[in-house]
């Protein structure tokens, strides 16, 4: 225990923690009703576009989260389109933007410094990334995120259980859609740095569909991926920096392990 | 006058509802009916307005909510929702939280529809009858004034059918509630209205039953009915 301790008397690590801890319940939150609303792919195409912005912040030599946050959220508000429109095929569309994103990224890399560890941080993500700044931003934003989730809870749960009831009772199904998008776009970038833009997404879909294989009620499954989140990334968080593992996909791994844990478990009841 | 229709006329590629006017009184109890594709699930979309108008109008009388009862909803088999939960959803509040009061409304909404001991069951795991009187105790806990609905009993059971049926007659005379319904069903719609509303794209027919049997238009869809 006292290694378990000791191992965040580093302030990379207090700043990793403080930052986790706060955006993996926010993503798990908000992927409940991104997956029950067949929204997934969405968080899945902004973390790549993520990559691309984040490449072009390193490149430019500005801070990371002021290029990426404003791409990012632009790009949410494109692929809610795109998907909504059925014509258009949204889930082709969704995977068209998210491939032009990381090789724009690629590209932008390349040309500035070639691909460097730089590019391997991008992509996996680095306990090392969070800055100071990082961490300020990080406190306001999960708490917004945590706000509005709770004060429009009650509505989250009428748009994403029946959209058109929700529409009928007066419900702004655009504006509170447009809200979780934005929220989305702000978590995916606050969590991109450690889990990396191509597990970020992760963070989003398994803690949904983990509390989904054991509990049958809307409130049940969003407390549970809210707090196995939580877990998931403590676990991780250690297990990486104890057996020297990369942080990201030890975490994935470890909500992997969860996810079948609760499948078994509740496939026996 | 609780509801006014004037003129409604929606269209997608083609016209699908054209020039429709009637009027919905306190403690009505309107079926629309018509064939299929006449134009009924459009009417009550437009109404509630999930479809734009391309002309005309609809007025809700000042401060009158509606509680909507949708066509069997197709919600995935592993939807985390509990009746209870569902149930709620149908009040409409500003505030975040629903106070002691309002939850014991939509418990004693639960109890009146025979649905309490099922409320924390899994809204997936629901009979068809079950499903459907979630829905209504639903909508019942967003008004109790006004109550439209597309075609409730489809894909239900004879029994479950004729149950939900007599629970909104009891509902309409008990509590004064307006109710407006699209039914495939012209026997029991002529059991159950106070008003008959046949549509084909535009009002065919509105009046009472009575009146309706005798009416041409009556004469030939009822007579139509019997060789379904």
């Amino acid at each position: 225990m006292t290694d378990f301790l000791s191992v965040f008397s580093y302030s990379f690590m207090q700043r990793a923690l403080l930052v986790g801890m706060l955006v993996a319940p926010c993503a798990a939150l908000l992927g409940v009703s991104l997956v029950l609303r067949r929204y997934a792919m969405i968080g899945d195409g902004l973390s790549h576009v993520g990559f691309g912005a984040l490449s072009l912040a390193l490149a430019l030599g500005a801070a990371p989260l002021t290029v990426s946050l404003p791409i990012v959220i632009l790009a949410a508000f494109l692929l809610l389109r795109l998907s909504e429109n059925s014509k258009l095929c949204g889930d082709s569309a969704i995977a068209l933007v998210s491939a032009s994103a990381i090789a724009i990224g690629v590209v932008i890399t390349s040309l500035s410094k070639g691909m460097s560890t730089d590019i391997n941080d991008l992509m996996f993500g680095s306990i090392l990334a969070m800055t100071e700044s990082d961490v300020t931003l990080s406190v306001f934003l999960s708490a917004a995120v945590l706000l509005v989730f709770i004060l429009f809870y009650r509505k989250i749960f009428s748009i994403t259980f029946d959209e058109s009831f929700a529409r009928t009772e007066g419900v702004h199904v655009k504006t509170y859609t447009m809200l979780l998008a934005l929220l989305t776009a702000v978590t995916i970038v606050l969590g991109m740095r450690i889990m990396g833009s191509m597990l970020i997404s992760s963070l989003i879909i398994f803690p949904a569909l983990t509390a989904m294989r054991i509990f049958r009620s809307f409130r049940g499954v969003t407390l549970f991926a809210a707090l196995i989140s939580l877990i998931s990334f403590l676990v991780g968080l250690f297990l990486s920096f104890e057996f020297s593992l990369p942080t990201g996909a030890t975490i994935v791994l470890v909500n992997l392990a969860f996810f079948l844990l609760c499948s078994i478990i509740g496939h026996k009841r | 006058m609780l509801l006014s229709c004037n003129n409604l006329t929606v269209s997608y590629d083609t016209v699908a509802i054209q020039d429709i006017t009637f009027t919905a009184e306190k403690g009505d109890f309107i079926c629309i009916v018509g064939e299929n594709g006449s134009g009924k699930t459009t009417l009550i979309k437009a109404l509630l307005g999930l479809l734009p108008a391309k002309n005309g109008t609809v007025t809700v009388k000042d401060g009158t909510k509606i509680g909507y009862v949708p066509q069997k909803l197709s919600v995935s088999h592993d939807f985390p929702a509990s009746a209870e939960e569902i149930v709620r959803s149908g009040i409409i509040t500003k505030r975040p939280f629903l106070s002691k009061a309002e939850k014991e409304k939509a418990r004693h909404i639960m109890t009146l529809l025979e649905i309490d001991s099922i409320r924390r069951k899994s809204f997936s795991a629901l009979s068809g009858g079950q499903a459907q009187r979630v829905l209504l105790a639903r909508a019942l806990c967003a008004s109790e004034e006004f109550l439209v609905l597309d075609e409730p009993v489809t894909g239900l059971d004879p029994k479950a059918t004729r149950d939900l049926y007599a629970l909104l007659k009891k509902i309409n005379k008990e509590k004064g509630t307006t109710v407006l319904m699209v039914s495939h069903d012209i026997r029991t719609s002529m059991h159950l209205a106070t008003k008959i509303l046949h549509i084909d794209k535009s009002v065919q027919f509105f009046g009472e039953p009575e009146h309706y049997i005798c009416s041409e238009c009556g004469q030939r869809f009822m007579g139509g009915a019997k060789h379904d």
